[in-house]
């Protein structure tokens, strides 16, 4: 039993013109993120003024793409799908899909790894989205 | 400048309907603010300030050429479902500062007639900085507080028996509201086995969407004193916005932690000194975490401090939502703020269904939490009393 993972049309994200390079990232499988020369603090979503200590000193840092489950939901109206936040091992927590699983075993503290999934769908396709997959094991 | 003692609230209204398919929203918010000061004893013309939010078609400047008011102080501050309750505060502020002597706060909308509700994706709009993090992953009301209430009971141990508790106690005041869109009583096995919507939240545990709106009417001292009406003054309030903290994303408290203490700070009174308190309920655990934020349980205990009617007038210890709240009473334009003031005002006036008036209800709290609760939301909590 259990409930198999669908794919579904992910809303297609405006692009803000300081994200360019987190949009051209996600297309080569990349997860940015960005971090504070300043106070040294990650933040997420990134932005162009560091949200901990307004200094403009932010640059773009890849993360290790790991991290664990901090909570989750299965939305069980229409193709069922899990939303969930992840804890990043660099530190910030970001909204996510969980996905290519079971989704009745998704769980708080599990061990995921970033996968991107295109947005849009055949006809109108978006920029790839960071979601999460459980680690095997 | 302290807003305690500085303004009245005079006149609130309820619509009646729960559904209008046949109205204009503008219609419902003209219908609202007519029912407000006719409950007052005043007249339009009386209106110098004027407060409105999202919900309100055209914002300020549509409603007041509609209601055809002439005033001198106008807000449109929004902050979802707990506008209202802050703009009770902001009302207060206005007269207190001279900036206006009868200010009036409309709210209406019809998302059942217009088929809205809570599993749909949120209706946005361009250049929101969080969007293109969030819209992918299909967020919606209900799923966001589902992962707040996933993380509260996997780090609190609280159940979804104990998250029933809440629909119990507000289905058992709603059976004696007339106007209630649901007004059957229900129990803890009925809300635990009624269908899953977003894990772990279930029908039951979630508000009705429903049609209809409400209306305020706040004034300075003398003008309450001239009037009709029992008093029931504003004696403190606190807001404070929540949101995602730049990944620092914490999902078990919400707003109320902020705003509470700064409500009860000026009112000059603590959680044991609430004889009644509106809080808002758009989900059940909504409910839960904002009772401990501001103070009523230690946090954590929140699922011990619901459970056995400890919600229902006449029964429990804090009587809460006794108009049967949004969880079966009403949550008109998928925004129940102005509400909770409504049904405090009538507990306070004395006037709140025999079946569920609490003694002696010489101080109500109201609490609003609006937007997300797993994205961004206000908290607004305001404290009033009988006098």
């Amino acid at each position: 039993m259990g409930t198999t993972f669908h794919d579904r049309s992910m809303t297609i994200p405006e692009i803000h013109p300081e994200h360019k390079e987190y949009w051209d990232a996600a297309a080569q499988g990349k997860l940015l993120i960005k971090q504070c020369d300043s106070c040294r603090e990650f933040h997420y979503y990134p932005r162009v003024l560091c949200p901990h200590c307004m200094s403009e000193k932010t640059n773009w840092v890849e993360a290790k793409g790991t991290g664990n489950i901090y909570t989750y939901s299965v939305m069980r109206r229409g193709v069922p799908y899990a939303i969930a936040f992840v804890e990043l091992d660099e530190g910030p927590r970001m909204m996510t899909n969980i996905v290519d699983c079971d989704l009745d075993k998704v769980h708080i503290n599990q061990r995921v790894k970033v996968v991107f999934k295109q947005s849009g769908d055949e006809n109108n396709p978006g920029p790839f989205i960071p979601c999460f997959t459980p680690v095997e094991g | 400048m302290t807003i305690k003692g500085m303004a009245y609230i005079a006149g609130a209204f309820e619509h009646p309907t729960r559904k209008a398919p046949d109205k204009s929203v503008a219609a419902l918010h003209a219908e609202c603010a007519k029912g407000a000061l006719e409950d007052a004893g005043l007249n339009f013309s009386d209106v110098d300030g004027y407060f409105c939010a999202g919900d309100a078609p055209g914002g300020v400047l549509s409603m007041v050429d509609y209601l055809g008011l002439n005033v001198r102080h106008v807000d449109g501050t929004d902050t979802g479902g707990s506008s209202y309750i802050a703009q009770v505060s902001h009302a207060a502020q206005a007269i207190a500062a001279g900036k206006c002597n009868v200010a009036l706060i409309t709210m209406a909308g019809r998302p059942r007639s217009e088929g809205r509700s809570g599993v749909k994706q949120k209706r946005v709009g361009a250049n929101v900085p969080d969007t293109p993090f969030e819209l992918p992953f299909g967020p919606t009301a209900v799923n966001e507080y589902a992962m707040a209430a996933m993380r509260h009971m996997h780090e609190y141990g609280t159940t979804s028996e104990q998250l029933a508790w809440v629909k119990v106690a507000a289905s058992h005041h709603a059976q004696y509201n007339s106007n209630a869109m649901l007004r059957d009583l229900v129990t803890v096995e009925e809300v635990v086995s009624s269908t899953m919507i977003a894990d772990p939240l279930h029908k039951l545990d979630c508000c009705v969407v429903s049609d209809g709106g409400g209306a305020l009417v706040i004034v300075r001292p003398e003008i309450a004193k001239s009037l009709k009406r029992p008093l029931v003054r504003v004696m403190g309030a606190g807001e404070a916005p929540k949101g995602l903290l730049g990944g620092k994303t914490t999902l078990t408290y919400s707003g109320a932690i902020w705003s509470g203490p700064r409500a009860f700070e000026e009112a000059g009174v603590t959680p044991q000194d609430i004889k009644y308190a509106s809080i808002y309920d758009s989900f059940t655990i909504t409910v839960l975490m904002q009772l401990e934020d501001l103070g009523f349980c230690k946090k954590g205990e929140g699922g011990k401090f619901v459970t056995d009617g400890n919600l229902i007038s006449g029964i429990g210890k804090l009587p809460i939502n006794t108009d049967g709240g949004g969880l079966n009473n009403n949550h008109p334009a998928s925004r129940g703020g102005i509400v909770k003031v409504i049904e405090a005002v009538r507990q306070l006036r004395g006037e709140a269904h025999p079946r569920v008036q609490v003694e002696n209800c010489d101080i109500a709290l109201a609490h609003g939490t609006g937007g997300g609760l797993a994205s961004r939301h206000g908290s607004a909590t305001l404290i009033m009393e009988r006098v």
